[in-house]
C-alpha cells in the first residue's frame, strides 16, 4: 500500500468531512458512568404493545421469514393507505405510492437521494434531528439551515424561508412535531409555508414521525393542504407512537413517480424491510386508537409535569406541544450548553443532551426527553434543581 | 375516567404536588377533588399491591363459583351481600354465565377454606351449589406483573 496516503485520505470527502454526531460524543461519556438518570433517550420508555409482540412471534412461527415485495407486503400498504388517509388527510394508492422502509431514517435517505443533483439546495430548520444535514451532504446536496427561535415557539415562518431561498433551492425538509424542541405547526402556520413552497415551485419532504404525539391540538400535516400532496414526500413510521424503535419500520408516501424513484434505490440497497417488522406493523395498525391514546395521555401528564418543574426552576422553556422533548433555555448561567450538560452529568448524574447537538442555534439550550417514568422524571428534576441552585450560588 | 382517578388507581402514593403539576391544577384543587371522591364513596380505600408468593404466608386463596336462587324483592343482591359480609370473602362478583357469584375466599389452609364452604357458605338458604378452585401461583394482580420485568434496555443516549 502507498505509505504516503493514509486511509483517512482515501475516504470519500463528503463522508470524511462530516463530524460525528454530537450525540455520539455525549453517549461515550454517559456510558462510562453508573446510576445515571437519562433525559437523553429519544425513544419511548413504553414497551411495544403486547398484542404486537405476540403477533410477531406468531408470524415467525407461521414462517414470515422471506423476502417481501420491494415496496413491502401489499396487505400492509393497504392498511397504511387507510391509516394515512385518516391521520394525515391525504390519499395514496397502496399499489404505487407507498414504500415500506427500514425506519424513517432510510426513507429520508431515499427521498434525498432520489431528488438531489449535486449542488441542489435543501432548506431545513434548526434545531433539528441530528441526521438531516449529514444525509443531505451524503446525497451531494447543499444543506441550508434556517434557524427557528424560542420567541416564535420554534415554529418556521415564511419570512425565515424567504431569507434563505435561492434559485438552487429544490427541497424543503420539515419535521413537526419537532425533535428537539417539541414545537408543532398549526394549520395556519403551514398554510403560509405551503404558499411559499408553491410560489417557489419546491418539493417538500415532511418527517411526521411524531404526528400522533401532540398534546393540545391534533397534528396537521402539510400534505393535507391544497396542492401539496403532489409535491410532497410524507415520511412516517412506527418507532415513536407504537414504541417500536428496534423494529426499524417506516414508510414513505409520495406520488407514483417519486415512489418509483425511491424504490429503485431501496431495491438495490435494502431489497425490502424486515418481513417480521412488516407483520408487526400490520398488527399495530389493527387498533391504533387504543394503543396510542394511552401513551399520549401519559406523555401529556409528564409534559405538564416537566414544563411546570422547569418553570419553577426559572428555566424558560417554550411550552412543548408535541413529541416528547422539552428544550429549556439554560443560558443565564453563563455556561455553554455542552459545559452545562457535562457538569449536570458529572455533579448530579443526570444526562440531557446539549442543544448544540441539534445545530449551532441550539446553543444555550438543553434537550430533556420526558420519555421516562414519572419517578425518574421527578428525581431528575430534583437533581436539576440542586444543580441550578449551586450554579446560582457560584455566580454570586 | 377522570384523569385524577387514573393516576391514583395506578399509584395512590403519588404526591399531591406532582399530581397538581401533571394535571395543571393547584395542590388545593387536587386535595379538594380527592376529598370529594372519598366523601362520595368513589374512592373506597388505598391498599398496597403485594406479591404474597414472596411472603411465605400461612394462607390459601380459593376461587369459588356459586349458584344461587335469586330472592323475591332483592334479586341477587340480598344473598350476595349476605355472603360478602363474611370476612373470609375477600372479593365477590355477580357473573353472567354458568354460575351466579364468583368469590375470592382466603383461609389459613385448605381445611379452613373447606370448612367455610361446607359449614358457612353451602348451607345458606338460596345457595344451590358451589365449585371451589384453589389458586396456586400469582402471575399478575390488579394489572401489576408479579415477576420482575426486563430491565430498561434502551441506550442511555439516543438521537
Amino acid at each position: 500500500m502507498n505509505a504516503s496516503l493514509s486511509l483517512r485520505d482515501r475516504l470519500a470527502r463528503q463522508v470524511r468531512d462530516i463530524p460525528r454526531s454530537g450525540i455520539r460524543d455525549f453517549f461515550d461519556i454517559v456510558s462510562t458512568m453508573r446510576d445515571v438518570i437519562s433525559l437523553s433517550i429519544g425513544e419511548p420508555d413504553f414497551d411495544t404493545p403486547w398484542h404486537v409482540r405476540e403477533y410477531t412471534v406468531f408470524a415467525l412461527e407461521r414462517g414470515a421469514t422471506h423476502y417481501t415485495s420491494n415496496l413491502g407486503y401489499l396487505e400492509l400498504r393497504r392498511a397504511l393507505s387507510r391509516y394515512v388517509a385518516r391521520q394525515f388527510g391525504a390519499e395514496y394508492n397502496p399499489e404505487t405510492e407507498i414504500l415500506v422502509t427500514v425506519g424513517v431514517s432510510e426513507a429520508l435517505d431515499l427521498a434525498l437521494r432520489a431528488l438531489l443533483n449535486p449542488g441542489d439546495e435543501v432548506l431545513y430548520h434548526e434545531p433539528c434531528y441530528v441526521s438531516y444535514r449529514a444525509l443531505v451532504l451524503f446525497a451531494h446536496g447543499v444543506p441550508v439551515a434556517v434557524e427557528t427561535r424560542a420567541e416564535d415557539g420554534f415554529r418556521l415562518t415564511r419570512a425565515m424561508l424567504e431569507a434563505r431561498v435561492t434559485p438552487r433551492t429544490k427541497v424543503l425538509l420539515l419535521n413537526f412535531p419537532n425533535n428537539p424542541t417539541g414545537a408543532v405547526m398549526s394549520r395556519q402556520d403551514l398554510e403560509e409555508i405551503a404558499a411559499f413552497v408553491r410560489e417557489h415551485d419546491l418539493l417538500v419532504i415532511t418527517d411526521d414521525i411524531y404526528a400522533e404525539l401532540t398534546y393540545d391540538q391534533p397534528h396537521t400535516s402539510i400534505v393535507s393542504l391544497p396542492g401539496m400532496r403532489d409535491r410532497t414526500i410524507l415520511l412516517h413510521g412506527f418507532s415513536k407512537a407504537w414504541a417500536m424503535t428496534g423494529f426499524r419500520l417506516g414508510y414513505a408516501c409520495a406520488p407514483a413517480e417519486l415512489t418509483e424513484a425511491m424504490m429503485k434505490i431501496h431495491q438495490y440497497t435494502m431489497l425490502c424491510a424486515s418481513s417480521l417488522s412488516q407483520k408487526a406493523a400490520l398488527e399495530a395498525l389493527s387498533r391504533p386508537e387504543q394503543d396510542v391514546a394511552e401513551m399520549v395521555e401519559e406523555y401529556r401528564r409528564r409534559r405538564n409535569f416537566i414544563a411546570s418543574a422547569l418553570a419553577d426552576l426559572g428555566l424558560p422553556c417554550t411550552r412543548p406541544l408535541g413529541a416528547f422533548y422539552a428544550f429549556p433555555n439554560i443560558s443565564r448561567f453563563g455556561l455553554s450548553s455542552k459545559d452545562f450538560a457535562l457538569r449536570l452529568l458529572r455533579e448530579e448524574n443526570v444526562a440531557a443532551v446539549p442543544g448544540t447537538a441539534f445545530g449551532e442555534c441550539g446553543e444555550g439550550f438543553l434537550r430533556c426527553a420526558y420519555a421516562t417514568s414519572m419517578d425518574k422524571l421527578k428525581e431528575a428534576m430534583e437533581r436539576l434543581a440542586r444543580f441550578v441552585q449551586r450554579l446560582e450560588r457560584e455566580r454570586r | 375516567m377522570d384523569e385524577l382517578l387514573k393516576i391514583l388507581a395506578s399509584n395512590a402514593l403519588e404526591s399531591r404536588e406532582t399530581i397538581a403539576r401533571m394535571l395543571n391544577l393547584s395542590v388545593e384543587e387536587v386535595q379538594a377533588r380527592i376529598a370529594e371522591y372519598e366523601r362520595a364513596g368513589i374512592i373506597r380505600g388505598y391498599q398496597a399491591i403485594l406479591n404474597e408468593d414472596q411472603l411465605d404466608l400461612d394462607k390459601v386463596t380459593a376461587v369459588i363459583e356459586v349458584k344461587v336462587t335469586p330472592q323475591r324483592e332483592g334479586g341477587f343482591d340480598r344473598i350476595a351481600e349476605r355472603i360478602s359480609r363474611f370476612p373470609e370473602v375477600r372479593s365477590a362478583y355477580l357473573m353472567s354465565g354458568a354460575y351466579d357469584l364468583l368469590l375470592f375466599v382466603e383461609g389459613r389452609n385448605l381445611r379452613e377454606v373447606a370448612a367455610f364452604v361446607s359449614e358457612k357458605l353451602a348451607p345458606l338458604e338460596g345457595v344451590l351449589s358451589t365449585a371451589t378452585h384453589f389458586m396456586l401461583k400469582t402471575y399478575k394482580r390488579l394489572g401489576v406483573l408479579m415477576h420482575p420485568e426486563t430491565p430498561d434496555e434502551r441506550l442511555a443516549v439516543s438521537p
